[in-house]
């Protein structure tokens, strides 16, 4: 997950609020995390521990600082790192410390390594957890059970997330996977037989959360079309659906692990044809 | 990118060295575990100090346990909900010096077993002629553990038998059989609980008793009008069973005053013990709860304060199913074993060790990851013993949940469900069926033997506890009197085990068996302090540890080599405290309360 916000308008005579809730604020996703974790923290104690959550976010704030520094030669701007690092520190279960630190790092470095067009293409904190689920599974486990499993936290973290999502303009990337998945659920319910109500049961949860508003909407590794937003996350759920048919726990991770970097991969070279075609047309 | 390419190429080998790490700390984890090969008794004896070897047959004990069948409507998911009941308590039920061993079993129209010690290493189940056996019947639920304890005081320990059903008391007459006295008692019709604690909280001489409810009382689990009977959430469900404390009158009846005393919880208690924690001559209560955190209620005078988040315990909900005492670092104070649940890549709760830490005030750091006995599977049963008698209290760990195809896994269809909403979760038709699957099945069992510098090593496959059972239920008891401790373990859908263990006869050991006068007779709750070689360790009697278990009343401490004992220091439940001097290893001493 990182968030860094790039459509900047100048706004002008707007009222704070506005400014604060607008577009062109790179704090509001960092802030609305912050405040899914608070929430979480102080009613239901979701953490495994304040630490380690701190160390990952640590180690992800440091570990950005630095590498932007030695490889881009300036110094970030870090909403995006702590974004990855609070987020690798709530999906992450491990009574151990060293994979928060170790997930953090690999999501942060992930960004400076696996480059193409000087663009990285794996959303970090997805490909680092990832490595931590594939590399690490005698250790570490996700974010599957925890957050209370009520409805009212669960109401206000869709609605506020909704709402966030919305002034940020990627609402229609949130909706379309959801609307996937509750129908890919239907139909993994007809050809497994199992209860709907049982398919559909984990999005449900705050991993789904999480994965929803600050995973797939990610603006640095997804798709710039609208349209091709909508149909990349689509496809997310569609693998997923196919990984969930043959039981994998953590579909969606992978699933976006899959389709992240090939959607992006597809549209840098729809790119490049098209800026071939317009020379040799010109 | 502005950097080198000197530079980029330093990045990309530091990131796949960093890829690279966990698969770097997996091989070290393996290369640990393969040096656990099995060996002979010799070998294991001279490694470790001791060999356990499986002697149910031999000891005339063919006992395996019947699972219940609950509701058709829950038949989908019935190895989940009908996964417990399995137990095992050890008692000197007629006082002739010899432990006998109590076994539940739990299919309507199942047989309890009670076998006597024969003295001559074998068993004979004498539960049909002491009136203990048909007590699975239809229309009163189904046994789920039993403690033993004697709450009238007339020197036999009366029996309180733990039931998805109506809860039974049976009193001792004096070892030739058993009344069955529950509504003379006044207990409730019905309790769906796992865990039942004997302990005098108010320290009036009389033994109470603590009943934890798991599925909520107003469920007759055979009768369901509705599926909403699971947890409402995995993590903070508190749609449990309620507690019960039962306030002995001492005229054989019992007062509920369990909300009266500060015990309110509808969490899905599974495990419960009591033990004085403070010092203070009351006992407090610790709760291990299923889908949630555990709680602690500290006893002041008579009545109860939950302060498990204070106190460190009650932060992290887990799935506790065990709770255990042992003073492992042999510094006088109680560390609290708690099982959970770990399964690799789908949930890694880690067991919990709770270790008091400095200070005035109570407060509890988990240390089972720095201590070794952290990961454990899908963990139940647990006790503290001093299996090698080095002086330093080992960790006997029993686990396995459901084991049915060896091929196939429910954990997928379980995660699912059990990260959603509680609408969901709570339901379980909503629940997948289990068509044969395993979960967490096949499992092996954890021996850790403790260094005494704050490390325990999993020694099972190499000292002889190699089953893979769905363990439920660990009890520990020197059942032929030899000076040294035995492991009987409680198996669901499986054979009940009795592991034999033969020590190292340079180690020293010495034990007691303490009668109350003033206290309650069956000394539950009473400390003993044995100062030895410089050191010091601390012990109680207990009214049920464990998870659904009761280890032998007896006392049982490992010394090391060369033992010059110091003293003993007796603390018992009425306050006065007692000094044995003059001990000698090798010993049972039986040490009657000053009047």
């Amino acid at each position: 997950m990182s968030h860094g916000v790039s459509i900047g308008q100048p706004v002008k005579l707007e009222a704070a609020w506005k400014r604060f809730f607008s577009p062109s604020n790179r704090y509001l996703s960092p802030l609305l995390i912050s405040c899914v974790l608070l929430v979480g923290q102080l009613s239901y104690g979701i953490l495994e521990s304040y630490t380690r959550t701190l160390l990952a976010i640590a180690t992800s704030l440091v570990a950005e600082l630095i590498l932007s520094r030695i490889y881009m030669g300036k110094w970030p701007n870090v909403a995006s790192a702590y974004i990855t690092g609070i987020s690798v520190g709530i999906l992450v279960r491990s009574p151990a410390f060293w994979p928060y630190a170790l997930c953090a790092l690999i999501s942060i470095t992930s960004k400076y390594v696996l480059r193409v067009h000087d663009r990285h293409i794996w959303n970090p904190s997805n490909f680092g957890i990832v490595a931590m689920f594939v590399l690490a599974s005698g250790t570490v486990a996700g974010l599957s059970i925890q957050w209370g499993n009520f409805v009212w936290p669960m109401i206000v973290i869709w609605t506020l997330g909704s709402a966030i999502i919305w002034r940020l303009r990627r609402f229609h990337i949130s909706a379309t996977y959801v609307v996937s998945f509750l129908a890919f659920a239907l139909l993994r319910s007809w050809i497994t037989g199992d209860p709907w109500w049982s398919e559909i049961s984990p999005i449900t949860g705050p991993m789904y959360q999480l994965f929803i508003f600050f995973m797939i909407t990610d603006p640095k590794t997804t798709v710039r079309s609208k349209t091709g937003q909508c149909v990349t996350v689509f496809v997310v759920a569609a693998v997923e659906m196919v990984l969930r048919l043959h039981q994998a726990v953590y579909a969606p991770f992978y699933a976006l692990f899959l389709v992240g970097p090939a959607a992006m991969l597809l549209e840098m070279w729809m790119d490049a044809r098209r800026a071939r075609l317009l020379v040799a047309h010109a | 990118m502005k950097a080198s390419l000197t530079a980029r190429v330093v990045l990309a080998i530091l990131f796949v060295g960093m890829l690279a790490t966990p698969l770097a700390i997996r091989q070290v984890s393996a290369r640990q575990e393969e040096a656990q090969a099995k060996l002979d008794e010799g070998q294991a004896i001279a490694r470790y100090g001791f060999h356990l070897q499986e002697v149910s047959q031999p000891a005339g004990v063919n006992f395996v346990h019947q699972a219940p069948t609950l509701d058709a409507k829950l038949e989908g998911i019935m190895p989940e909900v009908a996964s417990m009941g399995a137990s095992v308590s050890i008692v000197d039920f007629d006082r002739d010096g010899w432990p006998d061993l109590y076994v539940t079993n739990s299919a309507i129209g199942s047989q309890n077993h009670l076998y006597r010690n024969m003295h001559d290493g074998t068993f004979q189940d004498v539960a049909a002629q002491m009136g203990l056996a048909d007590v699975n019947q239809a229309g009163t639920g189904v046994s789920m553990g039993a403690v033993w304890g004697d709450y009238d005081n007339d020197g036999y320990e009366d029996l309180f038998l733990i039931k998805w059903g109506k809860p039974e008391l049976f009193h001792n007459d004096h070892g030739r059989g058993f009344t069955r006295v529950s509504e003379a008692a006044g207990l409730p019709p019905w309790i769906n609980a796992n865990s039942a604690v004997w302990f005098d909280y108010d320290g009036d001489g009389l033994l109470d008793l603590f009943v934890g409810g798991y599925y909520s009382e107003k469920l007759d689990l055979w009768h369901l009008h509705t599926t909403r009977m699971m947890p409402e959430s995995f993590e903070y469900a508190k749609n449990g069973g309620r507690k019960f404390l039962f306030h002995n009158l001492g005229n054989g009846r019992f007062e509920e005053v369990s909300e009266k005393a500060g015990i309110k919880s509808n969490r899905w208690a599974l495990a419960a013990s009591a033990a004085d924690l403070r010092g203070t001559g009351y006992p407090d209560l610790f709760i291990a709860n299923d889908y949630g955190v555990s709680e602690l209620f500290l006893n002041e005078g008579g009545h109860f304060r939950e302060a498990g988040e204070a106190t460190g315990v009650g932060f992290a909900p887990k799935s506790g199913m065990n709770v255990a005492y042992g003073d492992i670092l042999n510094q006088g104070k109680y560390a609290i074993y708690v099982s959970n649940i770990s399964q690799e890549g789908v949930l890694i709760q880690g067991n919990n060790l709770w270790v008091p830490q400095e200070g005035s005030s109570l407060k509890y750091e988990n240390l089972a990851r720095d201590m070794g006995v952290e990961l454990g599977g899908w963990s139940f049963g647990a006790q503290f013993g001093d299996l090698n008698n080095d002086g330093f209290l080992d960790l006997y760990l029993t686990n396995g949940y459901i084991s049915l195809s060896r091929s196939k896994s429910y954990w997928y269809d379980f995660s699912r469900v059990a990260g959603g909403n509680s609408k969901i979760i709570a339901d379980a038709a909503d629940w997948p069926a289990f068509d044969g699957r395993s979960l967490s099945g096949y499992q092996q069992k954890k021996v850790w033997i403790n260094d005494g510098a704050g490390k325990f090593v999993d020694v099972a496959q190499a000292v002889g506890a190699t089953d893979i059972y769905d363990g439920r239920s660990v009890a520990l008891a020197d059942l032929w009197n030899r000076g040294v401790l035995d492991v009987v373990v409680a198996n669901q859908r499986g054979p009940l085990l009795i592991y034999k263990n033969t020590v190292n006869p340079q180690n020293g050991w010495v034990e007691f068996s303490l009668q109350g006068s003033r206290s309650n007779r069956s000394a539950i709750g009473a400390q003993v302090t044995l100062y030895w070689n410089g050191q010091q360790q601390i012990q109680h009697v207990s009214g049920g540890s464990g998870f659904a278990a009761q280890n032998d009343r007896r006392l049982h401490f490992g010394l090391g080599k060369n033992p010059q004992i110091e003293k003993a220091v007796i603390r018992w439940p009425s306050g006065k405290v007692q000094t044995v001097d003059n001990l000698v290893p090798g010993k049972l001493y039986n040490v009657r309360e000053a009047e």
